[in-house]
């Protein structure tokens, strides 16, 4: 698995590949408070400890908080698409897109498991790499 | 002795005028609220003009141009969607300060059509990749956690606008006056689950304005037959809240700037008479009917059923319209929520007047994706 990733560029900060060549979503953790936030951080939002934020990666597998199926967005996008709240086993909460279900509340359960997965997102950024990015999907899929 | 209160207010009605500037809508607005008063602005001692979309612009300056340039100090204020508020807000601390003891402070707004939010910093496009950074995705996920919650129902959401459309049927300064069914809200274009198209505020231009002056100054000049006491003024931004960097807050900002509005004024939500609170989209409605504790918790559902805060109703709220259906233009939103309220409290509400209102709120709060959020919450009195 590993190099299967060379040459693409992460869409996002929190998005990282490690020496090994395998993403993650980078968090950190207040060692005051316990938050834990995705991408990393020195400072705590929620208590303002300076001093002991931990740099971690954050889970992989998660439950559906909230979402919304956006049926019309900025032009150019391609909908429907399932927009997502999620929050990760383990701490820490990541918005992302949800793929691999139908894009309809009916088929849709809040709290139903899904994971993260590390793909192509077909977008390229000047230099003509791909951008990596991070999507959710059923935990059965 | 030391009340505060506003002597004159108007809002232009909402509407599109592509051919207009905002310093242009902001002077028409200033004048009505001027003429309001019976004052000039050769009487005011500061300006306070709130704006969004040109916010270093200088369009205090600018609509100094139009009006009169009088060489006084000029606040241009930016905060999301409580930009008016904040700017009114801004001129009543001065005045409470003593600094002064008459100010104007303006709201005013041109918009595009379309949907707003986000920002595109170049690079990779995270709408879709990412979820959505739209603004009708954000109150979408706002309402199914009420949902997830209380079992709130698409339904629900969708009375909300069928009640502030209906409400400003009654409205002649508000951009619609159509009656919307709730078969017509439902099957309209869907936007993000469950707003539909009816269910999101309209993009207007638009402007409103307020005269404030402090109890001397109204006394001396003899305004207290069209005087409405400012009883308080609060605004926060949005605390640590548990999923807020994933799904913006707009509930605890809220919830802590209603505790300290009800302290300040040493009152209780049983005891306001009208609301007009941000309505963006028809779920947000719900959400805030709890967060300013206009019913308890998981009963926002039940009370749009029940027609409490319908006109006639135990609270009505939203009367103008509200942004869904009076139009939302961000800068302005937050004087002319004020003008609503200051309007019913005189008794001069014409079809829509809310009988007897004696105490009522205006609420409005803004911030959006990767941002934060801004609240303001206004409690006025009739003299
Ligand atoms: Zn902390």
């Amino acid at each position: 698995m590993s190099n299967s990733y060379e040459g693409m560029v992460p869409s996002v900060p929190y998005l990282k590949i490690d020496s090994t060549g395998e993403p993650y979503i980078a968090g950190s953790q207040c060692g005051k408070c316990g938050q834990i936030f995705f991408g990393e951080r020195t400072i705590c939002a929620r208590c303002a400890d300076r001093t002991s934020m931990q740099a971690m990666r954050l889970g992989e597998t998660g439950k559906l908080y909230a979402y919304t199926v956006i049926h019309r967005s900025f032009p150019g996008v391609k909908t429907p698409f399932v927009a997502a709240t999620v929050e990760l086993d383990g701490g820490g909460v990541l918005k992302g897109t949800l793929l691999e279900v139908e894009p309809d509340p009916a088929k849709l359960a809040f709290d139903m498991p899904v994971r993260t997965v590390f793909r192509d997102s077909g977008q390229k950024d000047q230099d003509g790499r791909p951008y990596l990015n991070y999507y959710f999907v059923p935990a059965g899929a | 002795m030391n009340d505060i209160y506003v002597v004159g207010i108007d809002m232009i009605r909402f509407g599109r005028f592509p051919d207009r500037t905002p310093p242009q809508l902001a002077a028409e607005a200033a004048l009505m609220a001027l003429d309001d008063a019976g004052l000039s602005i050769t009487d005011m001692q500061a300006l306070y003009c709130g704006n969004l979309m040109q916010a270093s612009n200088m369009v205090g300056q600018r609509l100094l141009r139009e009006i009169g340039q009088t060489g006084i100090p000029v606040v241009n204020v930016a905060n999301a969607c409580a930009t008016g508020a904040t700017a009114f807000r801004d001129g009543w601390i001065a005045i409470r300060a003593g600094l002064y003891d008459m100010v104007l402070a303006v709201g005013v707004e041109q918009m595009g059509k379309g949907l707003l939010g986000g920002t595109d910093r170049g690079g990779f496009v995270t709408e879709g990749a990412i979820g959505s950074d739209t603004m009708p995705a954000m109150f979408a996920q706002i309402g199914l956690e009420h949902q997830r919650k209380y079992g709130t129902t698409f339904e629900q959401f969708a009375k909300v606008s069928v009640k502030n459309h209906h409400h400003s049927t009654l409205n002649p300064k508000a951009m619609y006056q159509v009656e919307t069914p709730l078969e017509q809200v439902m099957a309209s274009e869907m936007i993000a689950y469950p707003n539909t198209k009816l269910m999101c505020s309209v993009n207007v231009d638009g402007a409103a304005a307020a005269v404030i002056a402090s109890e001397k100054a109204v006394r001396r000049l003899g305004l207290m037959d069209r005087a409405v006491r400012i009883r308080t003024s609060v605004m926060t931004s949005n605390p640590f809240a548990e999923r807020e960097f994933a799904m913006p807050d707009f509930n605890a900002v809220t919830r802590l700037a209603s505790k300290h509005a009800y302290e300040a004024a040493g009152i209780g939500p049983d005891e306001i008479n009208l609301v007009e609170l941000h309505d963006c989209f028809a779920t947000a409605e719900l959400v805030h009917y709890e967060n300013l504790g206009l019913c308890g918790e998981g009963e926002a559902g039940r009370m749009i059923d029940s027609g409490e805060t319908a006109l006639g109703g135990r609270i009505p709220v939203n009367v103008s319209g509200g942004l869904l259906s009076k139009g939302h233009p961000l800068g302005a939103t937050g004087i002319a929520n004020i003008y609503e309220v200051a309007t019913h409290l005189r008794g001069k509400a014409g079809a829509r007047q809310v009988e007897g209102a004696r105490l009522g709120m205006t609420h409005v709060v803004g911030g959006g994706p990767g941002m934060g959020s801004a609240c303001a919450i206004h409690i006025l009195e009739k003299v």
